[in-house]
């Protein structure tokens, strides 16, 4: 008897490649899937599925699918892929420095002056200022520090 | 409210960035990590080549001057959203949401 194509085991697999791929090209741009990133884990949790159907049907029925071997391996690589996605998010990504000194609600924001994208210095407390003054009643400022590195 | 943003990179980076992502608002550039160190944000060596970064933060500022509302999240996956801090503006009597 011709073995069949164990096409299942491929697919799944695909399908967990797809999901770090689309985690950083997609869903890493709207906070609903990136705070938690559960459009990411869906996709993992399919493709795994998949790849252990795959691997069921290979086991079961040795004589109509293939892909013992290759099940087994694409098996440990997606959850190898999946480990170091967790690993990432739910580990690396806070990794954080404690920034005790920070400061905190009812002290007064540190004042500074910095270039801005045109070059032009900006000082933090000629913007409240400015902005306290104008006829918009655009009174006060939201500080955001980026990691940068664009 | 103004947005001001900052970063570790150069202007010419930062004004590059703006262009592609369609800011408006200010963005300044700390590429001696001065004022990043001076609000106690500093991530030493997370940046590329082991290069000193940002820790992600926000600050509401009211017109006096003073800090009204913080965010220091606990992992760099996850920041403050837009519907966050409106809310803590209208709560906070800062400014109409609409202004933002």
């Amino acid at each position: 008897m011709k073995h069949r194509l164990n096409v299942s085991l491929w697919a799944g697999f695909l399908v967990v490649l797809s999901a770090p791929v689309t985690y950083l090209s997609v869903f890493i741009r709207y906070p609903a899937t990136r705070d938690v990133p559960w459009a990411t884990l869906l996709i993992f949790a399919a493709g795994l599925a998949l790849i252990a159907r795959g691997l069921r049907r290979a086991y079961r029925e040795p004589l109509l699918y293939r892909g013992k071997i290759a099940g087994a391996i694409l098996m440990a690589l997606g959850v190898a892929i999946f480990g170091l996605f967790g690993f990432g998010t739910f580990y690396l990504a806070r990794q954080l420095p404690p920034s005790r000194g920070a400061p905190h609600v009812g002290q007064k924001a540190p004042d500074f002056t910095l270039p801005d994208k045109d070059g032009n210095p900006v000082t933090l407390s000629k913007l409240i200022d400015a902005g306290a003054g104008g006829a918009d009643r655009a009174n006060g400022v939201l500080l955001i520090f980026y990691r940068g590195y664009w | 409210m103004r947005l001001v943003g900052i970063s570790v990179d150069p202007p010419e980076i930062n004004r590059e960035h703006c262009r592609r992502e369609g800011y408006t608002f200010t963005f300044l550039s700390d590429t001696n990590s001065e004022v990043i160190r001076l609000y106690d944000l500093l991530h030493e060596g997370a940046g590329q080549e082991g290069r000193d970064i940002s820790r992600p933060a926000e600050f509401l500022i009211d017109s006096a001057g003073a800090v009204r509302w913080v965010n220091l999240t606990n992992s760099f996956a996850v920041r403050a959203r837009p519907d966050q801090v409106l809310k803590a503006v209208d709560e906070l009597g800062l400014a109409p949401a609409s202004r933002m």
